[in-house]
């Protein structure tokens, strides 16, 4: 059977393999066919692969391979010549496709494969930046959230804020399950338990500075892992609970002095306190490093802000003390001012007060004198008269005060018999110390000059005041009084370590001790005898009525005198000796008969002591016309009244010895009678002694009337004694100008 | 009333008068230059005194009333007033007219019309008690004793 040119297969298509190989061939053709079309709605629906034409290529493939098997159904039978060659084409074709498909695939598989792999690659990159992302972000947070805590403990002051907000804030940045602080005591030995975050008000546990673990965090700048178990750690009782991983870090507490102008604080502080910060328990957290670098930057942070706090605290309680200070001290300038103006008060009031019975005794005592007494009750009206002008003048002493602090005042310089005041204060003082039978003795050295220049009244004053302390203080006993001139080698006494007194060829050195057996000074009183109003104890005991102000005048008169006065005493009961030293001048070298007037003329007890005197005297008011007149009618002149300048001009002759005038009266010129007095007469003893009355007590009336040639000023109201020795002084020196 | 008694009024009124300050030192003066040359000096003297005053007040009245008020001319009445006191010592009346003078220098017409009258008033305060003394000084007398100094 040729005639057909059908191919014929092997096998015959009954066979069961054959059948098996037929549905097999059906089956892959049709899965053939339908992988592309599988694969064309992928491809569409993706739109990211990139080998398209590879798909179309690997799709003409797998058609034409199906195509094949297809067609291979036709050859299990008997087919024709046709059939075989369209399955021969088919073929040929399948196998340049899948050939090429081949040689392609073998580039681009790899290609592929590698996309595959960098596929896996980025997606663990991805992953990995997802992870760090999330690392970033929650340090991002903290970092925010440090910040934000760190802004809240900055913007206050209080300490108290600062360190609560930091616990909450770090509570809850970091979830944590507690935190505490613990400061040092006072006595930084031991660290108490300050604030916490959860419990309300923690009991004061303390703990021992010189732990171990504390030490090792102290020692560390970061913070460090610590034991749940640690004292500091165990807050409060975790119990059935594992607790959570603890972390603690040094907070260093400054100083002010910690701060140095151009450099950074040192970090040699003493004092830490100790933060300690629990993960919650239960929970498999785990301390990470950013965490732990939020720790400690928060705990710097938190370190300045206490001092800042600690520094505001310290300069509010400056100020604080400041303002009390101020208002005492105000209180106290005011209190002062009280007491000065209370003083001044008093004086001025004990002034007035005083200055009137003064009088009163003076005047009274004067008048006393005048009338006839026996010598006895004389002796005792000058004294009580020698008494009470010198209270008088210690009256105006104490009452000038102020001039003599300001040094204002001045000695009365004058001449006088130094040995006649030493008498006199014996005869004033022994009454009073023959009533306390004590013993006064008076030395004088032999060389001590008999006239001295000086202000008599207030060295008199100073010896009284020193030579009434000595007998005040002395209940028995005796008191001596020493004076002599000061040599060289005793000036340099180790006592007077301020004063360098210099002998000179017209002045010298008067030293005067008086040494009592009295109840004495103890040491530490001795500086302040000589300051005003201060009494030590016993005398403040013993004398409730001194004023304390004798001494420190008598200082101030030494002083004015150039000298240096002091007090030695060897203790409480062993008496003391009062010393001074004074410059006192050396009078020039006088006659016999100008001796005789030196001392003060002493009241005459007759009422003439000018017989005939003829004088002159021009006064335009009756009144005091006439009181002049009486007073010189009772001194024995022979007296001319005249009341205007030319009736006196006309009067006036060489046979009046003084003329006094009204020189205060405004319309009269008391200058130019003196200008033309002086003209009418030219020989000068033919000349009266011009002498001008006024009640002015100015400097510059004093200067005018020397300017026109009077001889001598007074002052009204003059009283008889003054008028007395006015006229003694003007007719033996012709020059009398009282000191205004 | 009997001398002793009349005596120890006399000295007593003359201390009031001392210790209120109507008189000072200067009236004791005064009566210290009275002896048995002059024994009435003092009488004498406070009434010249007396006298003078009321003269230089009827002046001082009579300038203060003038349109034009010439203070030269008070000031040198007053002046007179003055020195007269002191002189005798009335010492309120001298204090009162140095008053009157600054009052003068300021030109002031209303304190000098008021210093006026307070001058016044002190004057024959004074011039009242010394004529009382004065007359306690004649009663002793005339009981036949002598004046305490």
């Amino acid at each position: 059977m040729d005639s057909c040119n059908c191919i014929e297969p092997q096998w015959p298509p009954d066979d069961l393999l054959m059948k098996y190989q037929y549905i097999s061939d059906f089956f892959i053709a049709l899965a053939y066919f339908s992988i592309p079309l599988e694969l064309i709605y992928f491809v569409k629906k993706s739109a990211v692969f990139p080998y398209r034409w590879v798909l179309v290529q690997f799709g003409a493939f797998i058609v034409l391979c199906g195509a094949t098997h297809l067609i291979n159904l036709w050859t299990f039978t008997m087919h024709s010549r046709t059939v075989a060659m369209v399955m021969a084409t088919a073929k040929v074709f399948t196998a340049a496709v899948s050939c090429i498909t081949a040689l392609m695939l073998v580039h681009i598989i790899p290609d592929l494969l590698s996309v595959k792999t960098r596929e896996l690659f980025l997606k663990n990159k991805a992953a990995e930046l997802d992870r760090e992302m999330g690392l970033i972000r929650t340090q991002e947070e903290t970092g925010r959230h440090v910040r934000m805590l760190t802004h809240e403990i900055r913007s206050t002051l209080d300490r108290h804020t600062i360190l609560k907000t930091t616990l909450v804030e770090l509570g809850r940045t970091l979830a944590l399950e507690e935190c505490a602080l613990w400061m040092p005591t006072r006595t930084g030995l031991e660290l108490q338990l300050s604030y916490t975050l959860r419990q309300q008000n923690p009991v004061g546990y303390t703990v021992p500075i010189h732990l171990p673990v504390i030490n090792q965090v102290f020692s560390s700048s970061h913070a460090v892992k610590i034991s749940p178990n640690c004292p500091v750690a165990s807050i409060h009782p975790s119990g059935k609970y594992t607790p959570g991983e603890v972390v603690a870090v040094r907070v260093p507490l400054l100083h002010l002095s910690n701060f140095q102008i151009n450099d950074w604080p040192e970090l040699s502080t003493k004092r830490y306190a100790l933060m300690v910060l629990m993960l919650p328990l239960d929970s498999a957290r785990h301390w990470h490093v950013h965490e732990l670098e939020l720790v400690e930057v928060v705990a710097d942070q938190v370190a300045v802000a206490l001092s800042h706090a600690a520094i505001l605290e310290e300069s509010m309680r400056a100020r604080d003390l400041l303002m009390e200070q101020n208002v005492a001290l105000d209180l106290a300038r005011r209190e002062a001012e009280t007491a000065v103006r209370a003083r001044n008060d008093f004086l001025a009031v004990m002034n007035h007060e005083m200055r009137t019975p003064m009088h009163a005794i003076i005047a009274l005592s004067s008048l006393l004198q005048e009338t006839e007494l026996t010598p006895e009750q004389r002796l005792m009206v000058e004294t009580i008269l020698k008494s009470s002008n010198l209270l008088s003048t210690l009256i105006n002493d104490v009452l000038d005060l102020s001039r003599l602090e300001d040094g204002s005042l001045q000695l009365d310089l004058g001449t006088f018999n130094l040995c006649a005041v030493f008498k006199e204060v014996l005869n004033l003082i022994k009454p009073i110390a023959s009533v306390k039978k004590l013993h006064v003795s008076l030395n004088l050295a032999p060389d001590l000059p008999e006239y001295a220049v000086g202000d008599e009244k207030r060295l008199m004053q100073t010896i009284l005041n020193v030579v009434g302390n000595a007998v005040k203080f002395s209940k028995d006993g005796s008191i001596s009084i020493t004076a002599f001139v000061a040599k060289a080698e005793l000036l340099r006494d180790s006592q007077t370590t301020e004063f360098f007194p210099v002998p000179g060829d017209n002045h010298f050195y008067l030293r005067v001790q008086v040494k009592d057996s009295g109840i004495g000074v103890s040491p530490q009183d001795i500086p302040k005898l000589f300051t005003k109003f201060a009494q030590t104890q016993s005398t403040a005991i013993r004398n409730s009525g001194g004023g304390g102000l004798g001494l420190a005048i008598c200082k101030r008169f030494v002083n004015l005198m150039e000298g240096h006065i002091w007090i030695e005493s060897e203790g409480l009961g062993k008496g003391c000796t009062a010393i001074f030293m004074v410059k006192l001048g050396i009078p020039e070298r006088l006659n016999e008969s100008e001796l005789a007037f030196m001392p003060k003329v002493p009241p005459n007890h007759g009422p003439t002591a000018f017989p005939g005197l003829k004088v002159l005297v021009m006064d335009e008011n009756g009144v005091s016309r006439k009181v002049t007149k009486g007073l010189l009618v009772h001194l024995g002149c022979d007296v001319t009244m005249v009341s205007s300048s030319e009736e006196c001009l006309r009067v006036v002759s060489n046979e009046h010895k003084v003329v006094f005038m009204d020189a205060c009266a405004p319309g009269m010129d008391g200058y130019e009678i003196a200008v033309c007095i002086h003209e009418k007469f030219t020989k000068r003893h033919e000349r009266p002694i011009i002498v001008a009355l006024t009640g002015n007590t100015d400097k510059v009336t004093k200067e005018n009337c020397m300017r026109v040639g009077m001889d001598g000023v007074i002052l009204k109201p003059v009283s008889l004694d003054k008028m007395r020795s006015v006229l003694s002084d003007l007719l033996e020196h012709r020059v009398l100008f009282e000191a205004i | 009333m009997d001398l002793v008694q009349l005596q120890r009024q006399l000295v007593d009124y003359r201390t009031s008068l001392y210790h209120e300050g109507f008189l000072d030192e200067q009236f004791t003066q005064l009566q210290e230059l009275q002896d048995e040359n002059n024994p009435d000096f003092v009488v004498e003297v406070v009434s010249l005194y007396f006298e003078d005053s009321e003269r230089l007040l009827n002046e001082l009245s009579k300038a203060l009333e003038q349109q034009i008020i010439d203070f030269k001319r008070i000031d040198a009445h007053v002046h007179q007033l003055k020195g007269s006191s002191s002189s005798i010592g009335a010492q309120r009346v001298q204090k009162l007219c140095i008053v009157f003078r600054n009052y003068c220098e300021a030109q002031n017409v209303e304190g000098c019309l008021k210093c006026l009258q307070q001058v016044k008033h002190e004057y024959s305060i004074v011039k009242t008690k010394l004529e009382s003394m004065f007359q306690l000084e004649r009663q002793i007398l005339n009981a036949g004793g002598s004046v305490p100094v």
